[in-house]
């Protein structure tokens, strides 16, 4: 039993500290007094806690614009992208209409089209569009991944709910948009909610093209305002820079938290289907 | 009817700002285009100066380099670790959801906070190998060549086992029980049990998870931008940083586009991977 043990949380305590060691790190950090940062006896230690990394990131820079920005795209986007993935989903495998076979090969190769080799020419028709530095334009771009995975994980889901449910609808004289609204919708709530929490954390976790296509201070996101703004010149404000990203990690961490079952089960599931 | 028109507004987000900047990508790259100006067509001639030029050279071999070593990393690694949550003990929830945190939070915020790690004169890490009397002084991590790429490849493991543990996770739990007891009738060992079920089994789970952490790791951006930002000397300059280089902050359009769209050749061979296994299943 011992040795059972050992052989378990051994390696699970190795792990622990190489997986949790920056979340560690920006915690320290953000409460470490200013001198301590530079020396210290052990850094892995905090000997002067203080607050003002935290006062000084929130009244001295943009940080709460930026975190308000984040959170609206991020929510609009999830909102959006679920709404339009669910209906897109339910085409496909229950709408047989000519065509849905390869709709369905399209939507999984756009998912694996990365955005590091769209960035630039999508800066040009962002530039025409008149839709550059404004930040409701970051939902639909967003959408561009956020759709063909939850549409992928959604076809995936909604395969598995018996279509004599539908069919006895039908027999009653409900309509599609019924079936769709009430009798699917229902059932697919935990579908939802994963796609839901992989759209939230997958937006909140989006760089480049914020970082491209924003360009004021007052439409940046959490990640691009503190590596285009915090960090300036040489000197680094770690404790600003720390407190940032601990509070900017937080919203995704909290949403993974409360829905992990389901965050697992997208995930496994991503894989096996 | 309704179909269509369900599919509809996926169909325009994606076909106008998906599909259409691929091709309008394919047609800069063959443009003299920079920012502001449409420029004109040039033919092959910005795939002729990349070639010429070393530094996109070197940024193509350390995308590769860069890649290969996570991938290898992350299968070993995250497989290690399904393997350990694969057992009955306490705190099986627990650690599972904490595990996957640096696969769930903003990479560039944790990729700061590595940064601070990795700092040249205050880092915790050198620091820790000096009282273990591992060095004498402080190492600069990122301030050379080598030792700046590999804590880059570090940093990407970090990241990208927890994904590679839950996937494997997931397959390991849908092998039966069975086939390791018949096995331990027959005399196995644990080693030749994993080598004649437990690997041969997770081999389909094995070509998603790295053909699709491939294509994302070969177009990393967030994390090599966050912390090195292709230095030193563009030694860790990769594809999409130099794209975005040249592209972003130079207004070399057509250049930079050419540069994004390179690692395409690598991915249609990764892609036909993915749909071909994701089609056996």
């Amino acid at each position: 039993m011992r040795l059972r043990g050992l052989r378990i949380y051994g390696p699970l305590t190795l792990y622990g500290i190489f997986l949790l060691l920056p979340f560690y790190w920006m915690l320290l950090t953000t409460f470490k007094s200013r001198e301590e940062l530079l020396n210290t006896a052990n850094p892995f230690w905090i000997y002067h806690f203080t607050f003002s990394h935290v006062i000084e990131l929130l009244t001295q820079t943009a940080y709460l614009q930026w975190f308000a920005n984040t959170l609206f795209v991020s929510v609009a986007s999830t909102v959006v992208s679920v709404f339009i993935s669910y209906i897109t989903a339910y085409a496909i495998i229950r709408l047989r209409f000519p065509g849905s076979e390869v709709v369905s090969t399209v939507i999984f190769l756009a998912y694996i089209v990365p955005p590091a080799i769209l960035f630039i020419p999508l800066a040009t028709i962002i530039i025409q569009l008149h839709w550059f530095d404004k930040l409701w334009a970051l939902v639909p771009i967003y959408a561009t991944f956020l759709v063909p995975f939850c549409t992928w994980l959604l076809i995936g889901f909604l395969k598995n709910i018996p279509r004599e449910l539908e069919e006895a609808a039908r027999v009653d004289g409900a309509s599609n948009l019924a079936i769709l609204w009430r009798i699917i919708f229902p059932i697919a709530v935990p579908g939802l909610i994963s796609a839901a929490i992989f759209s939230f954390t997958l937006s909140w976790n989006e760089y480049l093209y914020a970082l491209v296509y924003m360009s004021s201070s007052g439409n940046k996101t959490v990640s691009v305002g503190m590596t285009t703004e915090l960090i300036r010149g040489d000197v680094f404000q770690w404790g600003q820079l720390m407190a940032g990203a601990l509070i900017g990690v937080l919203p995704a961490i909290l949403v993974y938290f409360f829905f992990v079952e389901y965050y697992v089960a997208g995930l496994s599931g991503s894989v096996k289907e | 009817m309704l179909g269509y028109l369900l599919i509809a507004p996926a169909a325009i987000i994606l076909l106008g700002l998906l599909a259409y900047p691929l091709v309008l990508g394919v047609w800069l790259s063959l443009t003299s285009a920079t920012l502001g100006k449409a420029g004109e067509f040039v033919g092959l001639q910005n795939y002729a100066t990349i070639l010429a030029d070393p530094i996109f050279r070197g940024a193509a071999a350390y995308s590769v380099f860069y890649t290969v070593c996570s991938e290898v990393g992350k299968l070993v690694l995250g497989l290690a670790l399904a393997l350990v949550l694969n057992q009955q003990f306490r705190g099986y929830r627990a650690a599972r959801a904490l595990m996957l945190l640096p696969w769930v939070a903003p990479t560039v915020l944790s990729a700061l906070a590595w940064l601070w790690l990795l700092d040249p004169q205050f880092s915790a890490l050198s620091w820790l190998l000096v009282q273990l009397h591992l060095v004498h002084s402080n190492v600069d991590f990122l301030g050379h060549p080598w030792p700046a790429r590999f804590s880059l490849i570090v940093v990407n493991i970090w990241r990208g086992l927890p994904y590679f543990a839950i996937g494997y996770l997931a397959g390991l739990q849908s092998i039966s029980k069975d086939l390791y007891e018949a096995a331990a009738i027959d005399g196995a060992d644990g080693w030749q049990a994993f080598r004649r079920i437990t690997w041969p089994l997770l081999a389909p789970i094995t070509t998603i998870l790295v053909a699709f952490s491939s294509i994302f790791t070969l177009t990393d951006f967030q994390l090599i931008w966050t912390i090195t930002r292709g230095g030193p000397t563009d030694a860790t300059q990769v594809f999409t940083t130099l794209a975005y280089q040249r592209a972003i902050s130079g207004g070399q359009l057509g250049e930079g586009a050419a540069i994004a769209i390179s690692p395409i050749v690598f991915m249609v061979v990764l892609a036909f991977f993915v749909v071909r296994s994701v089609r056996e299943k």
